[in-house]
């Protein structure tokens, strides 16, 4: 058994997510290679407890984001059994285009992963939940804070390997820089307001509490339907993104279904809302029959005292 | 020159999904629609048509319900319709990738156009393994495309934040919801659509064997029911609530 674990990076270092990869494929057993794109975090990759040898890939090509010039970059480098990345929308992207050029069956968003392989996988965003077989050798990406990540403390050697590839997408211009604040995909904890919040202005509120927390702030598909200024990237729900955050705020959200196909998975849901029949309150671990105007500035008094103490 | 749009037919996204005896009830989901970001693929490959780049042909890939993903893209105005009637369900993802490459092929189109994930599997494999089958480019979570010159730039969601960027042919693009407004059939449109011929084809007629597909499906369930949470009402509450949250729960 080997695996071959694509590492994820985030503002040019390692993402956390590896060495959940890694934690995923000791469980399976085997040696486990590490592909670094870009280099990007290879000495910390390997120092992840498990890893068997590091690939630091580095070539001109990683300097943009040419989906096809990486996996054909990297794929060569891919072997074994397994390959695994993580979910995120980039990296499925490279898993996928890397399974086509290997001829490899592709299985997304695993939350589970057992020897066979036999693979857990949430489908309609949740509403139902698939375990499919595959064989190896195969490609799946795992779904982030779905498996126990590996320890510290390894000392894989790394071996770097220069790759030269044309790149056939020329960014011309950045338009927006990614936001400043945390992305709903990225984020531990998510507090996400509906269209009970009244008005875009009124998430101000939400970002308040947010930054005590340390949070990303979420929107419904109804709130990003209704008003122009919270935009599409902050949608959470079968349309929008799934997430799967430790803590889950959902503020003036009734609880559509189709928003509740895209955050009921997260650890704990904590609801807000002035409708006691809201259906939000049916997945909310804490529910809080009141309104955002009331609950949201003691909810912050509250965090900041105890966050302070 | 032609833009090929790749469509799935999804139950629609509110639909109530069902289980029984291990697999999704498909004959419990009323209504089935084109997978939404699909969608937005659709309306930007008719804008890209309108900018002069020939035809746009539609593509499903599905059982015989799926054909009305077609007469739906006609009537908002693709020009060819080609249908590979298969039991996708089935089907393993180099099997369907494999499909849409030779059905992409048959149209003859260097521009290829889906949404960057479907609404029922969400997996997003398609885009890129198409691509990768066909030998294209590929620029995933477009929002808008323009053409200027033969030169086509697409505004994308990269790693580091919108970015313009530009790509030659053949490339396929893979669509997340943008600002454009989806049109919507008129009555000439719909009744134009439904006598506009279906190209059927089957996975032989395009030389792809899909019997033995890799990965295959164990069993369906529901979602596991959450024991029922702790309800308070007023905000008298919220110090508790904070209280649980970093003792109980362990999440601040």
């Amino acid at each position: 058994m080997s695996t071959t674990v694509i590492a994820e990076s985030s503002n040019g270092s390692l993402h956390p997510i590896t060495s959940q990869l890694v934690g995923a494929a000791s469980a399976l057993g085997g040696s486990i290679t590490v592909i670094c794109p870009g280099g990007i975090g290879s000495t910390d990759a390997a120092q992840i407890s498990g890893v068997s040898k590091v690939i630091s890939v580095e070539g001109d090509c990683f300097h943009t984001y040419d989906c096809m010039a990486w996996s054909e970059s990297l794929s060569p480098l891919v072997e074994g059994d397994l390959i695994l990345s993580s979910s995120s929308a980039m990296s499925r992207e490279i898993l996928s285009s890397i399974a086509a050029k290997k001829g490899v069956p592709v299985v997304q968003d695993v939350t589970n992963l057992a020897e066979g392989f036999s693979a857990t996988r949430p489908i309609y965003s949740g509403k139902a939940i698939e375990e499919v077989r595959v064989p190896s050798p195969c490609a799946i990406s795992l779904r982030p804070n779905s498996f126990e990540p590996a320890g510290g403390g390894g000392d894989a050697e790394i071996v770097t390997v220069n790759v030269s590839q044309d790149i056939t997408v020329a960014v011309k211009q950045a338009l927006a820089k990614a936001g400043e604040r945390l992305d709903v995909s990225e984020a531990d904890i998510i507090i996400s307001g509906g269209r009970g919040m009244g008005g875009p202005s009124n998430f101000s509120h939400l970002y308040e509490v947010a930054d005590v927390l340390g949070a990303a702030v979420g929107a419904s598909r109804a709130a990003v339907d209704t008003w122009d200024e919270i935009p599409h990237s902050m949608q959470v729900g079968q349309t929008g993104k799934t997430v799967t955050p430790n803590l889950y705020i959902a503020v003036g959200i009734s609880g559509a279904i189709q928003h509740l196909a895209g955050m009921r998975s997260s650890k704990y849901i904590l609801a807000i809302n002035k409708d006691p029949e809201a259906p939000i309150f049916g997945v909310a671990d804490y529910g809080i029959v009141a309104t955002w105007e009331e609950a949201l500035p003691v909810l912050k008094g509250q965090l900041l005292e105890m966050l302070s103490s | 020159m032609g833009v090929a749009v790749l469509l799935k037919q999804v139950p629609d996204t509110t639909a109530k999904i069902s289980v029984t005896d291990g697999r999704v009830d498909e004959s419990s989901i009323t209504k089935w629609s084109i997978s939404p970001y699909d969608e937005y693929a659709l309306e930007n490959a008719i804008r890209l048509k309108e900018l002069g780049y020939g035809d746009v042909v539609a593509i499903t890939c599905g059982p015989a319900r799926s054909s009305k993903c077609l007469v739906e893209a006609a009537a908002v105005g693709a020009d060819k319709l080609i249908h590979v009637v298969t039991d996708s369900s089935s089907l393993d993802s180099i099997q369907i990738q494999a499909l849409l490459s030779a059905a992409v092929k048959e149209s003859s189109c260097d521009v290829v156009m889906c949404g960057k994930q479907a609404a029922d599997t969400n997996s997003g494999s398609t885009g890129p393994g198409v691509a990768s089958a066909l030998g294209y480019s590929c620029v995933g979570a477009v929002t808008e495309v323009s053409i200027e010159g033969g030169v086509i730039s697409a505004t994308r969601l990269g790693p580091s934040g919108l970015e313009e960027v530009e790509v030659g042919v053949p490339c396929v693009f893979t669509f997340d919801k943008g600002d454009a407004e989806l049109r919507r059939p008129n009555v000439r449109g719909i009744m134009m659509a439904k006598k506009k011929p279906i190209d059927s084809l089957t996975s032989d007629d395009l030389g792809v064997d899909t019997s033995n597909s890799a990965v295959s499906v164990e069993s369906h369930s529901s979602p596991p029911e959450k024991p029922p949470g702790k309800k308070f009402v007023g905000i008298e509450s919220v110090p508790e609530v904070v209280n649980m949250l970093r003792n109980d729960a362990n999440v601040i």
